[in-house]
């Protein structure tokens, strides 16, 4: 290696320099020779050698017996030094490539989970979901039957990150298996309440809330295992009101039955559903209050479904200094006037 | 963000008392520290939360797996002290209808 070759001439003239004048120049260069050796992984026990060599070569009469073997101590010291420095090395490569792993695997899973917010007549349909980490562990899913009617799912699983990621494509894939005509909303939680008893870990759960736009009455149909409650618009009374919704978690108790809910949509009122990431919102002064969140939709309500979660979420994002602390989805079902 | 956790063992009752925020960062101490206790036979376990003045759904996470650990080896477990916010919690998540969060320190579950 060049460097090698070339160090001990270089390390030789920094060192004469230092001694003969101790000049501030010779510190400023020992400081870019250190960035250059690390750089070339120079082990600090190879530094500590090349030191004490000059130095008896330079002061074969000065530098005692005692002084160089002092170096024998000192040359044994680095040695932890160089392992550690090497570990370090090491950890940083395999971090970077966890980090391209992740990356991956982020893009695996949007794929899998993949929706399409649907075009219906007669609807306006916005929905965001946005991770707080890499991965997702909220997740939302749009389906749209050849009634018309929109079904939808949206679940957060408690538990972060990976782990929380690959149980949801569990679910999805689930969720995909069930026979076309049992979609009714409590038939899907109850199925998948007994998928997730069976198969998850014992501190890991899943809210859900899945719900079915009949698009030809306008009646919501929707069933909730301890999601957060979604809100409902009245827009001639300009009103938000909790669409009331009560059951237990997927993956407590297999038994779990769940209850069916139903709300009439008139023209312009909007079924507005979000995980507890919106509703956990936190600021430096504390929680974002509900009252916050509401007034931030009615701000944007001119603005289509889309518009108006996209709006909400950036200034939500913006009051917890564009730290999420949780995985965010908001999603708007507005009839058309 | 911080946690302190107290266990108080008798014979027959394991007292916990938390303190803290309890989130993504500070639930893995928990679950440490109180999982192995509700894998005792019979246990009666008693979680005071009057010092939580934050808890997320990983929190929640860890109770609920306590409590299946308690309900599969015979024994009781009830939450106390759970400020308005938290009881909205274990409301919405349907726990309040399976897990005593009644706030009484005597009585028995299931």
């Amino acid at each position: 290696m060049d460097f090698r070759r070339s160090m001990e001439s270089k390390y030789r003239e920094l060192l004469t320099s230092y001694l003969k004048g101790g000049s501030e120049q010779a510190l400023y260069q020992s400081q870019k020779f250190s960035r250059n050796a690390l750089e070339r992984n120079i082990p600090p026990e190879e530094m500590v050698s090349l030191h004490k060599n000059l130095m008896i070569e330079l002061f074969p009469d000065d530098f005692t017996a005692e002084m160089q073997e002092s170096f024998d101590i000192l040359l044994e010291v680095m040695v932890g030094y160089g392992f550690a420095y090497r570990e370090h090395q090491n950890l940083k490569h395999i971090q970077q490539e966890l980090r391209t792993e992740m990356e991956i695997a982020a893009n695996v899973q949007q794929t899998l989970l993949g929706t399409e917010v649907p075009c219906v007549d007669g609807m306006d349909i916005g929905a965001i979901s946005v991770p707080a980490k890499h991965m997702n562990g909220d997740y939302f899913h749009f389906v749209k039957d050849e009634n018309n009617s929109v079904s939808i799912a949206i679940a957060d699983v408690i538990g972060k990150g990976l782990p929380a990621a690959l149980c949801m494509s569990m679910i999805k894939y689930a969720m995909d298996s069930l026979p076309e005509n049992r979609k009714s909303p409590t038939v899907v939680l109850e199925n998948l309440n007994r998928v997730v008893e069976q198969n998850v870990d014992l501190t890991m759960f899943i809210t859900m809330l899945y719900g079915t736009y009949n698009t030809a009455s306008h009646c919501f149909s929707y069933a909730s295992a301890g999601h957060e409650p979604g809100l409902y618009y009245d827009a001639t009374q300009d009103e938000f009101s909790e669409l009331p919704a009560k059951g237990l978690l997927l993956g407590i108790d297999k038994k779990t039955k769940y209850r069916e809910y139903e709300k009439e949509v008139m023209p312009g009122d909007m079924i507005i559903l979000m995980s507890d990431g919106v509703t956990e919102s936190r600021t430096e002064e504390g929680f974002i209050e509900r009252e916050t969140l509401l007034s931030l939709i009615k701000k944007y309500l001119h603005l289509s479904a889309q518009g108006v979660v996209q709006n909400v979420y950036k200034e939500l994002e913006k009051l917890q200094d564009f730290q999420l602390r949780d995985d965010f989805t908001l999603i708007i079902l507005r009839r058309k006037v | 963000m911080n946690i302190n956790i107290n266990v108080n063992n008798n014979e027959t009752l394991t007292e916990v008392t938390v303190n803290g925020e309890i989130d993504v960062y500070t639930a893995p101490k928990l679950k440490e520290e109180l999982i192995p206790l509700s894998e005792k036979e019979n246990v009666d376990m008693i979680v005071d939360l009057s010092g939580v003045s934050y808890m997320d759904s990983t929190g929640l996470g860890v109770f609920v797996g306590l409590f299946k650990n308690v309900r599969a080896h015979e024994g009781s477990f009830k939450i106390i002290g759970l400020s308005s916010r938290l009881q909205r919690l274990f409301e919405i998540t349907g726990l309040a209808d399976i897990i005593d969060i009644s706030g009484k320190m005597e009585g028995e579950i299931r």
